[in-house]
């Protein structure tokens, strides 16, 4: 297991070199980056709005129920909502999210063509496909992921409002009070270090997964499986050290 | 020109390939025969640099392929056209889309040019108007055929084909081989093709290598096919007794 991930991290670090590399030919780069980013940001819009909504609406209601019973003004509840989703909800379920989604995607995408030898005849012509899969990925999840999250973001705290407001929890004014109340800009920059950070892991576990793939229809399944649950893990690791370097 | 010396390859445990010394010939059909099994595709794949053999050398001409940079080999395979055992057409690309896709990324040509291109491709393989068809709506044969268009768009000086005619009826085979040949005589490019189809190697084969256990066990012409001596040739050729009472009636004359 151990000498498994080791030999794992050795060939990806051997082969970021080659995704970095300076592309043949701009305009096709430009293109596929374009079609990535529709399908990784336009793609997933819908998904992220939806699950923002309801985590937005279920935060403030817990908060909500947590804090009856203690002396704490009660428009504190949107100021909670609002630093939770801020440091922690938007950026890292709508990532583990969008692993699932979007990671699983790219690896099933890759290692189809890897298998069926697609990526083999791109070498002949003498393409960099390191380069030309990952690349245009990279730089799509690079500008939607952050983007994502910023919606998501907004979205939670609309969702919170509608999910506390009109029951009659609190008043609007009350909650937006709270929304208000100390606002730290610094939350926002660790939204967007989080969204940049996950966003990179899992597109580059995602394009590993796929471009290593070995042959057959289990061995795909099992990459893109990988792909979602290796990404996982990692973001969750990765936030854990943020937190503990960016606070 | 490719010129290989004492080429071998492993898996594990298991050899392959056990020193192989062959040429291949520029503006001549160089086919490689042998049995399923013998390492016709591996010795395909080491010849263009998709695997690295476990010694040897590949010479392009008075390159050593096998110890070129990453940067270099992508530069001599600029010139290297190839047709997989599967065509690997982009299946979510139309036909044009995919004979474009080498030019697209390498060639400094206008669309109207590109578009032109295709078309000449398209034709020398008589698939006019297949443009804006995808893949998955042709028949293998055409596939294979749209594969050897996209092989031949930057005309290449290096054609490599695995099986071009595996799975495909005699006559569709013969328009395939011929096709080949003929772009291989009239580019003068050295083409090194797969094949266990006596048709074919009867039909177009200058220069042939028999693989067998891993060694190149016979080399020769189409015409020498017929009067060899080596065993295991004919034992390969001549697999069924159909084919030897042929022979010997041919022979005979
Ligand atoms: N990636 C690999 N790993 C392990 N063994 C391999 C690999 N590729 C090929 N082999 C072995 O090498 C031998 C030669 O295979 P190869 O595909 O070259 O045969 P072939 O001559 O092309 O046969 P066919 O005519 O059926 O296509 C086979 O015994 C195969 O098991
Ligand atoms: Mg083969």
């Amino acid at each position: 297991m151990l000498k498994r991930s080791l030999f794992h991290f050795g060939r990806f670090i051997q082969w970021v070199p080659q995704i970095l590399s300076r592309p043949e030919n701009f305009r096709m780069y430009w293109r596929e980056t374009m079609r990535q980013m529709e399908q990784i940001g336009l793609g997933s819009f819908l998904i992220v709005f939806l699950i923002s909504i309801f985590i937005g609406a279920v935060t403030a209601v817990q908060f909500a129920y947590q804090l009856t019973g203690f002396t704490i003004p009660r428009y504190y509840v949107g100021y909670i909502v609002r630093d939770m989703t801020l440091i922690e909800m938007a950026p890292t379920i709508t990532c583990l999210v969008l692993a699932g989604k979007v990671g699983s995607n790219i690896a099933a995408e890759i290692g189809g063509m890897q298998q069926k030898e697609h990526v083999a005849a791109m070498e002949i012509m003498g393409v960099n496909t390191s380069s030309f899969l990952v690349l245009p990925r990279l730089i799509a999840c690079i500008v939607m992921v952050p983007i994502l999250v910023c919606i998501a973001s907004i979205v939670s705290m609309i969702g919170a409002y509608l999910g506390s407001v009109p029951t009659g929890m609190f008043t609007s004014d009350e909650f937006i009070r709270g929304l208000r109340a100390f606002f730290d800009s610094y939350h926002v920059v660790m939204m967007l270090v989080k969204a940049l950070v996950f966003g990179i892991v899992l597109c580059l576990v995602s394009c590993y997964q796929g471009y290593y793939v070995k042959n057959g229809s289990v061995e795909l399944g099992k990459s893109s499986t990988q792909a979602v649950v290796i990404s996982n893990i990692l973001i969750l690791l990765s936030d854990y050290l943020i937190a503990v370097l960016l606070t | 020109m490719i010129r290989i010396e004492n080429i071998k390859k492993s898996f594990g445990e298991k050899e392959v390939l056990k020193g192989l010394n062959l040429e291949f010939h520029k503006g001549k059909n160089n086919l490689i025969i042998g049995r399923s099994g013998a390492g016709k595709t591996v010795l395909l794949k080491i010849l263009v640099g998709l695997l690295q053999p476990t010694s040897g050398t590949v010479w392009y001409d008075d390159v050593d392929f096998t110890k070129l940079g990453k940067r270099d080999l992508r530069e001599v395979r600029m010139k290297v056209g190839m047709l997989f055992q599967g065509s690997a057409l982009f299946d979510s690309m139309t036909v044009a889309e995919n004979i474009r896709f080498p030019m697209d990324m390498f060639s400094t040509k206008t669309k109207k040019e590109k578009d032109m291109r295709v078309d000449l491709c398209l034709e020398r393989v008589e698939l006019e108007g297949a443009n804006d068809k995808y893949p998955g709506e042709l028949s293998g044969g055409m596939q294979k055929r749209v594969g050897i268009a996209r092989s031949i768009v930057l005309e290449p000086k290096y054609l490599f084909c695995d099986e071009p005619n595996s799975g495909l009826d005699p006559k569709t085979s013969l328009v395939i081989d011929q096709l080949i040949s003929s772009i291989t005589v009239e580019n003068n490019i050295t083409t090194v093709i797969n094949t266990h189809d006596m048709n074919s190697v009867m039909e177009i084969g200058d220069n042939i290598a028999l693989l067998s256990d891993g060694h190149a066990v016979w080399q020769g012409n189409k015409a020498e096919v017929l009067t060899t001596e080596n065993q295991t040739l004919q034992d390969f050729i001549f697999a069924s007794p159909f084919l030897l009472k042929l022979r010997d009636s041919f022979v005979k004359d």
